[in-house]
């Protein structure tokens, strides 16, 4: 069986004479990592490896933190793959996604406004969904994720995100670094769905982002008042959907166009709730580094970057904007780093190595420096959530998620050796042939065993 | 604002940011003070002077209309562009809690179309699918600016409510299937018994919701503290209307309609503030003139529908004879480039003056939405919304030369007609990046498949 875990009864592990990229600090061009117990004991170039470690001969190879997905459904087998979405270069949360109704949803009549709570699940939470045979843990795993933020994905108000390490283990709760981390919210509608059920247009959906957050508020001050004086005030009749969304206060809301982030930005600040942006797929514009910039709100890129359409219809003309899109969305997160805008890279659903290597070059192409790009997967997604004292850096005390390769990280030909998640280490899976139908051998022909 | 710059570097210099500009030797139709050979000055934005001798600001930009004609910017009272999403909330019979505040999207090519024939402010409303529908606001066709800045500052916003065959779902029987496909779900109302019912409901609602907060505010002002109500973005709008603070713009038909409207609107204590297309006003115009209500019709359209077969293009004309505030609206994005022929056409239909044709879509609208302080004539004090034509604007033949709003010029023609290559140019450049980029299929002979 691939990728499970090797040597986890191991007392203690130590990585020497390997170039270290810290992330959180300058990278050390030959020095040794500890890992005991989960955690990262030591780090140093002039580390004392400890008489019980076993040793890994780090010369020759490079040693990084593990890789952070900030938005993915990982571990939730009966989410919607996000893949679904990429022809339509829509991504997360678009207008038009398929949205099939969730398990979790109560099938009932058609929601006849706010108050029926159309679409809303927020009181579920991602880590009670983890499945731990999701194939895509050891997929992306084996592409250097140590850790997902995982959210259900279904509806308006899907669910709660968790913070999960990619452990191959029985029982899920283990990989749980977090559990309720924020509020995936999609304005994405099911094609066709007409005027059926509240909301049913773009507007409905902004409405009933506002009425519930009105709601929750109002719900939390007749609570409030109850529990001072249970005798005189009328008891609040429980509410599971406000419940849910005063528990994770963080919102992550769509936005692809500039029109969206600045609509969505709006939004937020009156919902006075903290939110990060996904999507950016017109984040080269100057005008969105601007406004990212003025409402210092943090966002999250999608490295699905815009493409050509597949087989287009030569009469089709494609739209001055599309095809700047297309042009230039990989120079986003480059530029956004220059105009000083938090951002973290996401995959978007993009599973294979190969893949997510080939998407990541085409930003450093644009001119993302390699080290910006691994701290918008590494520490940066820490700091967002709120776990950079946890997560992110290969730093001592830190949760012993390591990636270690022979090359740098995201060059072509680069081959990871050991993935280390919670400080048990794992090989990577052999990765599919590509299935461009080329007819090319793999890329990696190394890789295959 | 890079390409504003590039279009105003192709352009000659077309002023675009607001400056002191003099348009000279044109033909000013002032629409309230007559017509006038000679100048208007413009400066910070507002109207400066208008006459045959003017005096002018040092370094003011000079325009030279010589054989122009200048009019105030069209005012469109009905208009769905520069909305993201559908313009119907269609779920349900009340979907007052949406506004279209939410969804407006600057970049809808259809307002720079807009501008282009000369309209320089529009009433954007929420379509027609419920008896009361949702929350609707009055733009500027500010092209180039963000959401915000379209929106016409200070301009009291409206809502917008049906009658006849659109609310009660006319060709969407109960339980039968839409154009889509999808089976309809039974809403009611099916019948203009149930618009009126609907309405009634509503505002039964919205008064016990406004006694509630008057309540509330009234033991807050003796200082207590109680919990305040839940607030209702539904019953809100609704309050608003009924305190004066919010437009009823009602989409109607049929004279009859029109009457229970007057009668309910009487009854409930809120006002009509115009009646949308309302093409049977002709027959009781005496009724709508009583309630105070504004007039917003088409010029010739009709037979379209069963309700719009008692229709007659004298409409506008015998309502305005009866004293009714009258203007002529579009409905439509194509109709609303061209606005100023619909108004000739009551000349023809109706015999009206020049002045009179011109004001149904400049004054009168303004006088409608309540914004007749700030636009719709050529008066000293008003904002600089102005549209310069180069025959007699009343002709098929006019065709707009330039438009400004607020004092600087968002259309030139010039300008666009010039820039129109470098557009296609950077559009060419793109497309061939983008097949090279892309991988080439084998040619017949070569190797592969």
């Amino acid at each position: 069986m691939c990728g499970c875990a090797i040597a986890d009864e191991l007392g203690a592990i130590a990585i020497r004479d390997a170039k270290i990229v810290t992330v959180s600090g300058a990278a050390l061009n030959k020095g040794t990592v500890v890992i005991r117990k989960g955690l990262i004991e030591a780090v140093g170039e002039n580390v004392q490896i400890p008489s019980d470690a076993w040793i890994v001969d780090g010369a020759g190879l490079t040693v990084y933190p593990g890789l952070i997905d900030p938005l993915s459904t990982v571990g939730i087998p009966g989410a919607a793959p996000t893949q679904a979405t990429g022809g339509r270069g829509g991504g997360r949360g678009q207008i038009e996604t398929p949205t099939p109704p969730a398990a979790t949803t109560p099938t009932s009549a058609p929601a006849r406004g706010p108050e029926d709570r159309p679409n809303t699940t927020s009181w579920v939470l991602a880590a009670d969904e983890i499945q731990t045979t999701d194939p895509r843990i050891e997929t992306v795993r084996s592409a250097g994720y140590t850790t997902t933020v995982t959210y259900p994905e279904r509806g308006i108000f899907a669910g709660q995100g968790s913070i999960i390490d990619l452990a191959a283990t029985e029982h899920s709760g283990e990989m749980v670094v977090m559990p309720a981390v924020g509020q995936y919210i999609s304005l994405a509608r099911a094609p066709g769905a007409g005027f059926g059920s509240f909301p049913s247009s773009l507007m409905g959906y902004i409405g009933y982002l506002r009425q519930i957050y009105l709601d929750a508020d109002h719900y939390q001050l007749a609570k409030e008042a109850y529990a001072r004086d249970p005798r005189s005030v009328a008891r609040p009749a429980y509410d599971r959907a406000l419940e849910g969304v005063l528990a994770s206060k963080r919102i992550l809301l769509p936005a692809n166009r500039v029109v969206e982030m600045d609509r969505m930005l709006r939004l937020a600040a009156e919902l006075k709730q903290p939110a990060i942006l996904y999507g950016m797929r017109e984040g080269y514009r100057p005008e969105a580094a601007a406004l990212l910039k003025k409402f210092t709100a943090p966002v999250l890129v999608s490295l699905k970057w815009s493409e050509a359409p597949k087989d287009p219809d030569p009469e089709a003309d494609q739209t001055l904007r599309s095809l700047q899109n297309i042009d230039q969305g990989p120079a986003t997160p480059a530029l956004l780093h220059k105009a000083g805008v938090t951002f973290a890279l996401y995959a978007d659903g993009i599973d294979q190595r190969r893949d997510l290597v080939k998407a990541v070059r085409k930003a450093l192409e644009a001119g993302l420096a390699r080290e910006d790009a691994i701290r918008a997967m590494t520490l940066t997604p820490a700091e967002m959530y709120g776990v950079a004292d946890r997560l992110g850096s290969v730093e001592k005390g830190k949760i012993a998620n390591l990636v270690v390769t022979k090359g740098e990280l995201f060059d072509t030909n680069t081959h990871v050796e050991m993935i280390f998640v919670d400080g048990k280490q794992y090989k990577p899976a052999p990765e599919p042939p590509p299935g461009g139908g080329h007819g090319q051998a793999s890329e990696e022909p190394g890789v295959i065993q | 604002m890079r390409t504003g710059i590039l279009l105003a570097l192709l352009g000659g210099l077309a002023p675009l940011l607001a400056e002191s500009i003099v348009i000279q030797n044109a033909t000013i139709l002032t629409v309230t003070k007559g017509t006038v050979h000679g100048s208007v000055v413009v400066k910070d934005g507002k109207i400066a002077d208008v006459g045959e001798k003017v005096m002018v600001p040092q370094g003011a930009t000079v325009i030279d209309a010589g054989g122009q004609y200048v009019i105030p910017g069209i005012i469109d009272c009905h208009s769905h562009i520069a909305v993201d999403g559908s313009v119907n909330e269609g779920s349900m019979s009340v979907s007052s809690m949406v506004d279209i505040r939410d969804v407006i999207n600057p970049e809808d090519i259809s307002i720079y179309r807009a501008l282009a024939g000369g309209v320089t402010t529009a009433n954007i409303l929420h379509g027609s699918a419920n008896a009361i529908g949702g929350k609707t606001l009055v733009l500027k066709m500010r092209w180039g600016k963000d959401a915000q800045g379209l929106i016409f500052e200070g301009a009291v916003p409206g809502i917008k409510f049906a009658l006849g065959e659109n609310p009660k779902r006319a060709g969407n029987p109960p339980g039968g299937r839409g154009l889509s496909l999808q089976p309809v779900t039974a809403r009611y109302p099916a019948t203009r018994m149930g618009v009126e019912d609907t309405i009634r409901e509503a505002f039964t609602q919205a008064k016990t919701y406004k006694a509630e907060w008057d309540t509330y505010q009234a033991s807050t002002a003796r200082g207590e503290h109680p919990i305040p109500p839940r607030k209702d973005l539904k019953l809100e709008a609704l309050k608003e209307v009924l305190e004066g603070k919010r437009y009823v713009h009602a989409h109607c038909y049929v004279a009859d309609e029109i009457l229970m409207l007057l009668r309910v609107a009487d009854e409930y204590g809120f006002k009509i503030r115009t009646l949308q297309h309302v093409l049977e006003g002709y027959k009781v115009a005496d009724e709508i003139r009583a309630h105070g209500a504004g007039a917003s019709t088409f010029s010739d359209w009709w037979a379209y529908k069963e309700e719009a077969y008692d229709a007659i293009p004298y409409n506008a004309a015998i309502m305005h004879k009866k004293g009714v505030v009258v203007s002529l609206n579009s409905d439509d994005a194509e109709l609303m480039r061209h606005l100023n022929t619909e108004a000739a056409k009551v000349m023809k239909y109706g015999g009206l003056s020049e002045t009179e044709a011109l004001a149904m879509v400049t004054i009168n609208p303004a006088r409608q939405l309540g914004i007749d302080n700030r636009v719709g004539s050529i008066e000293v004090g008003k904002d600089a919304d102005l549209a310069i034509y180069d025959k007699y604007p009343l002709s098929d033949f006019a065709k707009v030369q330039k438009v400004l709003i607020d004092g600087s010029v968002y259309f030139d023609r010039d300008t666009d007609v010039s820039g129109r290559q470098m557009k296609d140019l950077e559009k060419k450049k793109l497309i061939e990046k983008q097949k090279q980029s892309q991988p080439r299929p084998q040619t017949a002979g070569g190797r592969g498949k």
